[in-house]
């Protein structure tokens, strides 16, 4: 079965989902703002060459963070890739800490040393964002094994996007984690591409659901642009996890936004692109879904939305006046020091 | 012996064994630690090193899992990432290579890239195979690999009471640690205080005292030296054979310290010699100790061929005779 995300002006708002009441429907939405709001920021940042090297805007992926993390209790935990300020944001490392450390600046949640792509704060339950395709995959299943190991009962979602489930790690990680049925959440963001390579020539098979299946592992597809789709499907994985009933694979369909990077246009015409990720634009539709539930008048959104670009501003503003690390810092925490 | 009497300070061990000691001591005081690998349950490991642990710690804490060298570290570095102390094993040194991204840019940087948010308490248990006619993917040993890699710690014992000391430390340590084994040292018995402290890391053994060159020489080749170093003592020749028993850290000190009695170095070890540790032992004397050196520094290392299998492979291991050799040409002897 393949969803694709449905464009903003076709989509049907659907029934109301009775398992959330209206502060849990804004709260999506604020979720959803903020990293757009975020996201927005930082690529105005990059390009205002405050952040090195490049970085990995997660906008029009917004509804797959939102919809996922929403399922999570405080103490779970996540891990993701470079396309993960998302999932920092909101797992509850501040703006300001995230913007930080995309500038590579003291203030920085790492202390500015590990930059867009290495962001990580387990005292919030975000293990660790990755630079490496897949690399972060098999440690999310170690993560998972450790709950298991100490006997709580967490739940560990891994992000990961359709090239990484190219790699071998995704297959060894989907053999160990059913194997051993540890309550981890494999959430893929399939956006139909990896920097220039469309999935059409790097996908043996349109789902990549079907691996995990292929695994005897409970898989969905779902639309990623509708965060009550994805809110379902890994609401109802964690809750499997949760219950010891071992690992699930939720497929996310979406649409890569305008480039791969800040830095790399990632093959095709940026501009086309554009129109292609605004034509599914989560924000827009599940804004409109709100309106249509009567949920939340254009006021309330409005108001929303201005309240997540005064965050993203204020952390932008305060990150710029932080400085950068000392260059003796360079020699710190290469080892964790060990007991005298 | 496994799991020996603790009330007698003093027994003897295979190094098999005082590593399986360390090893089912620390299982005893920390309940969490887990072993993780490929034929380690009840079969006891390839080279029988954790026997008896499946017995007395179960499959949850001792996981047989399936053969995916990646998947294993990896798990592991989620695993102790938690704060569950791990030992994840590679069945052959050779076998690394699959699993290196997890080792070199996972589990080796993420302390640094949290800005020391992660800790990695994860040991990485290989044997070197060398020697054994297995041909060039079952023996190499590859340990320098590991040092030009900041944030993995890489110990490689040549006897029981090392391998037991390290081992502790290993396993109080906070960071990666690659702990290089040798299948040929496993079965060789040695004296063991059970009793003893810990080993530091980064502090080497002088394994043997001599005042006119210096031999430093790893894992097998510690026993090497020493064989060259009885011959050349017969011939009035006194080596000073130092076991550094970890590459990183390094402790230069003690190799510099006999340098300035010797003022002649030799470095002896299984790996290759191009880029091997012999190369940037050899480079650190010279930036730390150049006025040391009376003569240039003496490699003696594999040849830099693939392992043959077969009878062949003597011509490309170093051995005692290399060792003797090169001290001659220290001396000034031969050319
Ligand atoms: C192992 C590895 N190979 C290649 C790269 C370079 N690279 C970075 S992102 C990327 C594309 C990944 O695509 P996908 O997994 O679909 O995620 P997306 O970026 O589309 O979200 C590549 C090839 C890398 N970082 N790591």
């Amino acid at each position: 079965m393949t969803t694709l995300p449905v464009p903003v002006d076709e989509a049907q708002p659907g029934p109301r989902p009775t398992d959330l009441d209206a502060d849990a429907l804004l709260g999506l939405y604020r979720d959803m703002a903020r990293v757009r709001a975020l996201e927005d920021q930082v690529v105005d940042a990059f390009n205002a060459q405050l952040i090195p090297g490049s970085t990995h805007p997660c906008i029009g992926v917004e509804a797959i963070k939102a919809g996922a993390l929403s399922t999570l209790r405080p103490d779970d935990l996540v891990l993701a890739t470079y396309r993960g300020h998302g999932e920092c944001l909101l797992k509850g490392i501040s703006a300001e800490a995230i913007m930080a450390e995309l500038m590579c600046r003291t203030t920085g949640v790492n202390k500015g040393k590990g930059g867009s792509m290495h962001l990580s704060d387990p005292s919030v339950g975000l293990v660790s964002t990755n630079a490496i395709v897949a690399g972060h995959i098999p440690m999310a299943g170690g993560v998972a094994k450790a709950c298991q190991i100490r006997g709580t009962d967490q739940v560990v979602l891994c992000f990961f996007g359709d090239g990484a489930a190219c790699e071998g790690e995704f297959f060894e990680t989907l053999n160990m984690a059913q194997i051993w049925r540890v309550p981890l959440v494999l959430i893929c963001e399939n956006n139909g591409v990896a920097i220039s390579v469309p999935t059409a020539l790097s996908q043996a098979t349109p789902d990549i659901a079907d691996r995990a299946r292929g695994f005897g592992m409970p898989a969905d597809v779902v639309d990623g642009n509708d965060p009550i789709a994805v809110r379902a499907a890994v609401g109802a994985a964690v809750a499997r996890a949760r219950a010891g009933e071992g690992p699930s694979l939720v497929e996310c369909k979406t649409v890569r936004w305008e480039r791969h990077s800040a830095f790399s246009a990632g093959g095709g015409d940026p501009g086309e692109q554009r129109l292609a990720w605004q034509r599914v634009d989560p924000l827009p539709r599940f804004r409109a879904a709100l309106t249509a539930w009567d949920v939340g008048d254009a006021a309330t959104l409005d108001e929303i939305d201005a309240a997540a670009r005064d965050e993203a501003l204020a952390a932008r503003t305060a990150a710029e006046k932080a400085p950068h690390p000392a260059p003796e810092s360079i020699h710190e925490d290469v080892f964790a020091p060990t007991a005298p | 012996m496994v799991g020996g009497d603790n009330s007698t300070v003093s027994t003897s061990m295979t190094m098999s064994e005082a590593i399986n000691h360390a090893i089912g001591e620390a299982m005893e005081r920390d309940p969490q630690l887990t072993l993780l690998g490929q034929d380690i349950g009840a079969y006891g490991g390839t080279f029988g090193v954790y026997r008896g642990l499946f017995d007395r710690f179960g499959p949850q804490r001792v996981i047989d899992g399936p053969l995916c060298e990646s998947g294993t570290i990896g798990f592991g570095i989620g695993i102790a990432v938690s704060g569950v102390r791990c030992i994840a094993e590679i069945e052959f040194f050779d076998f690394v290579g699959v699993a290196m991204d997890q080792i070199f840019n996972q589990a080796a940087k993420l302390h640094y890239f949290t800005g020391g948010k992660l800790t990695v308490p994860l040991t990485i248990r290989t044997p070197i195979v060398s020697r054994m006619g297995m041909g060039p993917q079952h023996s190499q040993s590859l340990e320098a690999w590991f040092m030009h890699i900041p944030g993995i710690k890489v110990v490689i014992p040549s006897q029981a009471d090392d391998a037991l000391g390290l081992m502790r430390t290993a396993l109080t340590d906070p960071n990666p640690i690659l702990f290089v084994e040798n299948v040929r040292l496993y079965g060789r018995r040695g004296p063991v205080d059970v009793d003893a402290d810990p080993i530091p890391f980064g502090s080497a053994r002088v394994v043997r005292e001599g005042t006119d060159a210096t031999v430093v020489a790893l894992s097998g080749m510690v026993h090497e030296a020493v064989v060259a170093a009885d011959r050349l003592a017969e011939r009035g020749i006194s080596v000073e054979v130092i076991d550094p028993r970890t590459i990183v850290p390094l402790d230069m000190d003690t190799i510099l310290t006999s340098l300035a009695k010797t003022m002649r170095l030799a470095v002896a070890h299984d790996a290759h010699k191009s880029g091997g540790f012999g190369a940037e032992l050899a480079a650190r004397c010279m930036e730390q100790g150049f006025d040391l050196l009376d003569a240039p520094v003496e490699r003696v290392a594999a040849l830099d061929v693939p392992i043959p299998c077969g009878p062949v492979l003597d011509e490309v291991y170093p051995n005692a005779d290399r060792v003797v050799e090169a001290v001659e040409r220290l001396m000034g002897l031969t050319r």
